[in-house]
């Protein structure tokens, strides 16, 4: 098994998906010529020229829109959107076009369409450009959600999008793009629903996705070491639909959870899966559950107040030895 | 058009009117819910351009005032009154109601409720028509105030950037839900707006069927022939409000006695008539036989289909929920 970067797992599915099917295509600013902004893209505009990799002027509603129309014909586009800043911008097409279209057809039409974009706090890009959206994309009826975590799912969660017949969203992070990791040399898809346990534990459950899931690793290993508590760390990275199993089982066997989310309360990842958990296995609980994210700030650009806004490994650590009563 | 042609196309006019005031009917005795848009007096429009294209082959999209667009591409105007009554047995099931009417099957793509929406839409059929290399067009059905909105001028560019076979059609009603065009556009001509991004233009008077489908056909063959997208903009005007809420009084009752003097369905009547090719007998016969066949046919199929089951509340939200395809549960292909 390789040790490659999360951006050449990406680009990996791209060349694989667009070699086997003509029908996959690629679009987004930036991503032919140039080779994409975080390299996602490279080398396909040669090999596969520019009816299928299209540099698309900055125009985000009409040529995600574009890719939308195509994919009822069967074509399968894989839109970047370059920024989740960006998407805002999309949306409308996004939800009101892509998620409703077979329901409001009564079945007779698909978007088979994947979105992915860079999104997530970077370092001091201020406020329009630090945007966590996942939370308005993972209430939307008709789009499924993803959000990798390691190169391996980066690499089988494309795939999974690309042959999936439902619109995907993919959200990235932009300072995980040269992450390496393992991924298999052979064809692997990734399912588009449910969880992956990154850690098994005993004493308490921290649920993460996306990078907050590294957060979660390295609380559970100095939870271990310094203070003798076994963290299960279960990464959600299919925010929708949510693990409802997968949540419950977790809980089950650890009756305590803290939730650790780059995105900001109220209305949050973390909201849905404690209401998840109520709804699932209330009296599994020990305590009530705990949510670690990020200040309901527009995101500052001075590097000090940054780092106050967003959450680290030390804030889980802090909220978990809160859970038991050592801090 | 063949003389039997427009004798065709009067019987097929008739019907779309027949049927809308059929839709006004329903509504008001609340059999039809929702927002519900009309288009008498707009039928030279989609009928002229679609009589120069090829209905059922040529891919189609439009706004909320879609049921003759769609009846007109092969749908079933049957299926189109289910859709209305919400029924199961409507052409989107009763999930989409009167501004999301579709019939795959005859190239249908849609009826979309936010203006403007269809444009980049239209242009993505239009890309995947390029990428399979078929004949067919896409042509998109909008109304002038469409063009106020961003993804107009975005649509526009790409459109013409990769030369993509789209034909837009501008049906140029003079309002935007209750505000006159002098009121909200700069540029009351819309064809001058699309200069920009040099992409051929052409107006004309959309009441006259037959102005509209000698426009319309060189407009079609232009896009056909592989050399990208046209605008076509047609001057017409909409008899009712823009929707069953709108009284209409932000115009004159003048203006709209004007605009019915030139009626599309009497002209090309009266044409046919003063050709010899039928008579007012045979008109009336047709606009009988017409009402006929909404009432015994159409309405009758409505008011008698079944309701959805609610247990299907949450059928075709996603394509493969159940599917145990390697990429829903991670097992090797």
């Amino acid at each position: 098994m390789a040790q490659i970067m999360l951006w050449e797992a990406i680009q990996r599915a791209h060349d694989e998906e667009m070699s086997r099917d003509p029908m996959v295509i690629c679009m987004g600013e930036d991503i032919g010529v140039a080779g994409g902004t975080y390299k996602a893209t490279k080398g396909l505009y040669e090999k596969y020229g520019p009816l299928r990799v299209m540099d698309t002027p900055i125009s985000e509603g009409g040529f995600t829109g574009l890719g939308i129309g195509a994919s009822f014909l069967g074509v399968r586009p894989i839109i970047e959107i370059m920024s989740v800043n960006f998407a805002w911008l999309a949306m409308d097409q996004m939800f009101n076009s892509a998620a409703k279209i077979r329901y409001m057809s009564g079945g007779q039409l698909t978007a088979p369409c994947v979105f992915r974009s860079a999104g997530g706090a970077a370092h001091q890009l201020g406020a329009q450009h630090s945007a966590r959206m996942e939370k308005v994309f993972m209430g939307i009826a008709g789009l499924r959600v993803v959000t990798p975590s390691n190169p391996r799912q980066a690499y089988g969660l494309l795939k999974s999008a690309i042959r999936c017949d439902d619109p995907v969203f993919i959200n990235e992070h932009e300072l995980m793009y040269n992450m390496k990791g393992e991924v298999p040399d052979g064809e692997y898809f990734h399912p588009l629903e449910g969880s992956d346990v990154a850690r098994a534990g005993t004493d308490v459950t921290l649920f993460g996705y996306n990078i907050s899931v590294h957060w979660c690793l390295k609380a559970a290993e100095i939870l271990d070491k310094q203070y003798g508590i076994s963290a299960e760390v279960v990464d959600l990275y299919s925010l929708s639909p949510l693990d409802r199993d997968g949540i419950r089982k977790s809980v089950s066997k650890t009756h305590r959870v803290v939730i650790a989310e780059e995105d900001e309360a109220p209305v949050g990842v973390g909201a849905e899966v404690i209401a998840t958990i109520n709804e699932e296995c209330f009296f599994e609980l020990d305590a009530a559950p705990v949510r670690v994210h990020s200040a309901l700030v527009p995101q500052p650009y001075n590097h000090t107040l940054e780092k106050a806004a967003i959450p680290d490994h030390e804030d889980v650590v802090k909220a978990v030895l809160k859970l038991f009563g050592k801090a | 058009m063949k003389i039997d042609d427009k004798k065709r196309v009067l019987r097929e006019m008739v019907l779309h009117r027949r049927f809308e005031e059929r839709c006004y009917q329903a509504y008001i005795e609340r059999k039809i819910g929702g927002f519900l848009h009309l288009y008498p007096g707009q039928e030279a429009c989609c009928n002229g351009v679609m009589e120069a294209a090829r209905p059922g082959h040529d891919y189609v999209i439009t706004g909320y005032r879609d049921h003759v667009h769609a009846i007109k591409c092969g749908a079933d105007p049957k299926e189109v009154m289910a859709e209305l009554y919400g029924k199961e047995t409507g052409s989107s099931k009763g999930r989409g109601g009167s501004m999301h009417i579709f019939d795959a099957a005859h190239h249908f793509m849609g009826g979309y409720a936010l203006v403007g929406g269809p444009f980049p839409l239209a242009a993505g059929i239009a890309k995947a028509i390029q990428l399979k290399g078929g004949d067919e067009i896409a042509i998109c059905f909008l109304g002038d105030a469409a063009n106020n909105q961003g993804v107009f001028h975005e649509t526009l560019n790409m459109a013409a950037l990769w030369k993509l076979p789209v034909l837009f059609v501008c049906e140029n009603n003079l309002y935007g839900i209750g505000t006159s065009i002098e009121r909200s556009t700069a540029v009351v001509h819309q064809h001058k707006r699309v200069a920009a991004y040099n992409i051929p233009a052409d107006e004309c008077d959309g009441q006259d069927i037959d102005i509209v489908y000698e426009h319309a056909r060189k407009a079609v063959d232009h896009v056909r022939a592989g050399n990208g997208p046209f605008f076509l903009e047609l001057m017409t005007y909409r008899y009712r409000g823009h929707s069953m809420s709108d009284s209409r009084g932000y115009r004159s009752r003048e203006e709209e006695e004007v605009w019915k003097q030139r009626d599309p369905i009497l002209m090309l009547r009266d044409r046919l008539i003063t050709a010899g090719a039928m008579t007012m007998a045979d008109y009336e016969t047709i606009e009988k036989e017409t009402d006929a066949y909404i009432e015994n046919e159409v309405t009758k199929f409505a008011e008698e289909s079944p309701e959805p089951r609610v247990e299907d509340l949450e059928k075709y939200v996603l394509a493969d929920r159940e599917s145990q395809q390697p990429w829903l549960t991670g097992k090797a292909a």
